[in-house]
């Protein structure tokens, strides 16, 4: 019985991007160093680092706005400048700008027209995806009249109108209000169940937490970190978390550890796994009555502050 | 092709959404002063005057639209980052430099056409019929279009590699020298040696506007040779065609950073 492996929607092997910088003197600046990641097919992937990181980038190889110093790129096994790869993905660049002296509708219908839309099915899924991404009321007026958070939905609508397997999103949540950020989390929770391969960059970590199986972390032009969101984040620091009734710290409680408070008639400190026996006899001695011993797990900012400076933490 | 036509009606669309076809209120009031000035003052040249008159407006205008949108066409969409989202649907680099280039030719076909209809409007007015001879002011517009061919394409080619103030210098520079082509090649067949060869090189580089100015002569109801008419037009074509190859060929490489 012949198996079949499944195909990674997006692959990139050893992408690089050196600049040439200075105008007498020229020298390059990496700013992609040999970047090899794979996304699954359905995936919602996370592509995380501060400003200035590569994430842009690394897009722009993607997109094929870019030439690479070396290595390559597939999407959906096809070399990025496919047409036919071309034609099943959507993109919203970071900090998207349109020709603002087109109505919402009529840029889309020029999107889908370069798309490769139909003509007969046109209109209907310019209607539809101004309706998913709230613009209906607002379709006949110029973009010029449209304000941030409206360019950033035309930006999204333009990326999924033509029905594409696999989502680019640089920043998506960029100049949005709380609102607007929710619906867009809403937005790609939903491309998800469609089955969409969703690949986002951002520095909000939250909604990267909230809505991503995997995340990369990339700092300085490198991919410092790869991994699924659940093990990232469950993975045990060393340390655990002593909850107790009695509103009161032990002496011994707090020669053990210096994370020690009280929260009403509760009491709480943060003790080394090796120190859980003691801390616990400390509790005995004093006649106060344990409540939980929980192990303290890491947060996804923790993870990002540990492979944006493993030097620093090293030293720790 | 399909994408290609997209593209060209955009930029088209764009041109008449930024009024650029407002130059032609100012072509109307000019045509009108001239035709009523000049009835009163000339005796017998108002027709000449307002050829002449006329057909340099026109070349005038569309060489300013043709150089000053031609130089924003790519770096605009580079630099407003517009250019983004299309290259990222299945769109070639080539078919996104030809629809541009064929967006700003149809604007400019379209305003010429209407500038003809107001110079046509002029010269019914001061000789209150048309003669034969006013066919050949047809062959003029035909020229001028031509020439605004060339001059989108080089605009279209300096853009295609250069921020949009070079662009500008480049492309008058070339239009200036362009009208002198024929003093510049009767320079170059003077000279001897190596350097006779490059300046024969370069004079037949340069585009030679001079050979598609027949507005004097039309003026003076001289026709146009049959011969001037295929030799000019596959001459604008092919220099034209090389310009706008050049700048798919520059833009195919480049980064959009």
């Amino acid at each position: 019985m012949p198996t079949f492996v499944a195909m990674p929607a997006i692959e990139t092997f050893g992408l690089e991007k050196t600049y040439t910088v200075g105008f007498w003197r020229k020298r390059p600046r990496c700013a992609l160093r040999p970047l090899n990641l794979a996304v699954e097919e359905g995936e919602v992937f996370g592509y995380l680092g501060p400003n200035g990181a590569g994430k842009t980038t690394t897009l722009k190889l993607l997109m094929g706005l870019m030439f690479p110093t070396a290595g390559s790129a597939k999407i959906l096994g096809r070399e990025v400048n496919d047409p036919q790869v071309k034609a099943q993905i959507g993109f919203l660049p970071e900090q998207p700008y349109f020709y603002d002296y087109l109505t919402a509708r009529e840029l889309l219908e020029y999107y889908a027209q370069l798309s490769g839309v139909e003509a007969r099915a046109r209109s209907r899924r310019v209607a539809a995806v101004l309706e998913r991404v709230g613009l209906r009321d607002v379709a006949g007026v110029q973009l010029r009249k449209f304000s941030k958070g409206m360019l950033q939905r035309v930006g999204i609508a333009q990326a999924i109108l033509h029905d594409p397997k696999v989502v680019f999103l640089d920043e998506p949540m960029s100049g949005l209000d709380p609102i607007g950020r929710r619906e867009v989390r809403d937005l790609i929770e939903s491309l998800k169940q469609e089955g969409k391969t969703v690949f986002f960059s951002t520095h909000i970590l939250s909604d990267a937490e909230a809505l991503c199986d995997r995340v990369a972390v990339l700092h300085q032009g490198e991919l410092r970190g790869i991994g699924v969101i659940a093990d990232l984040t469950s993975s045990v620091r060393g340390k655990v978390e002593v909850i107790w009734q009695g509103g009161v710290i032990p002496p011994a409680m707090h020669a053990l550890s210096a994370e020690c408070h009280l929260i009403g008639a509760m009491a709480r400190a943060v003790v080394g796994e090796n120190q859980l026996d003691a801390a616990v006899d400390a509790l005995r001695r004093a006649n106060l009555k344990l409540v939980s011993v929980t192990p303290v797990r890491a947060s996804l900012e923790d993870y990002f502050v540990e492979k944006l400076s493993p030097a620093e933490v090293a030293a720790r | 092709m399909t994408r290609v036509t997209s593209i060209a009606s955009n930029t088209f669309r764009e041109a008449v959404r930024d009024r650029v076809l407002y130059n032609l209120i100012a072509f109307a009031l000019l045509m009108v002063a001239a035709s009523l000035l000049v009835g009163q003052i000339s005796m017998n040249i108002e027709r000449n005057v307002v050829i002449n008159l006329g057909l340099t407006a026109v070349s005038l205008f569309g060489l300013v639209i043709a150089i000053f949108i031609g130089i924003g066409l790519v770096s605009k969409e580079i630099e407003k980052k517009t250019l983004y989202t299309i290259l990222s649907r299945p769109v070639r680099r080539w078919e996104f430099i030809l629809g541009k280039f064929g967006g700003l030719v149809a604007t400019l076909v379209v305003n010429t056409v209407f500038m003809a209809v107001g110079i046509f409007a002029a010269v019914f007015y001061l000789a209150h019929h048309f003669q034969r001879a006013d066919a050949y002011l047809l062959v003029a517009l035909y020229f001028i279009i031509l020439q605004f061919v060339m001059i989108t394409a080089l605009a279209l080619l300096f853009s295609s590699f250069s921020s949009p103030l070079l662009s500008a210098v480049f492309a008058f520079a070339l239009f200036v020298i362009g009208t002198f082509a024929q003093d510049l090649r009767g320079f170059a067949s003077l000279t001897h040696g190596v350097i006779g060869w490059i300046a024969i090189a370069a004079a037949y580089v340069v585009p030679n506007f001079a050979a598609l100015n027949v507005i004097s002569s039309v003026a003076h109801d001289q026709p146009v040779a049959a011969s001037l008419v295929l030799y000019n037009t596959l001459y604008a074509l092919l220099y034209s065609a090389a310009a706008v190859a050049g700048a798919m060929l520059i833009f195919e490489r480049r980064n959009l950073k």
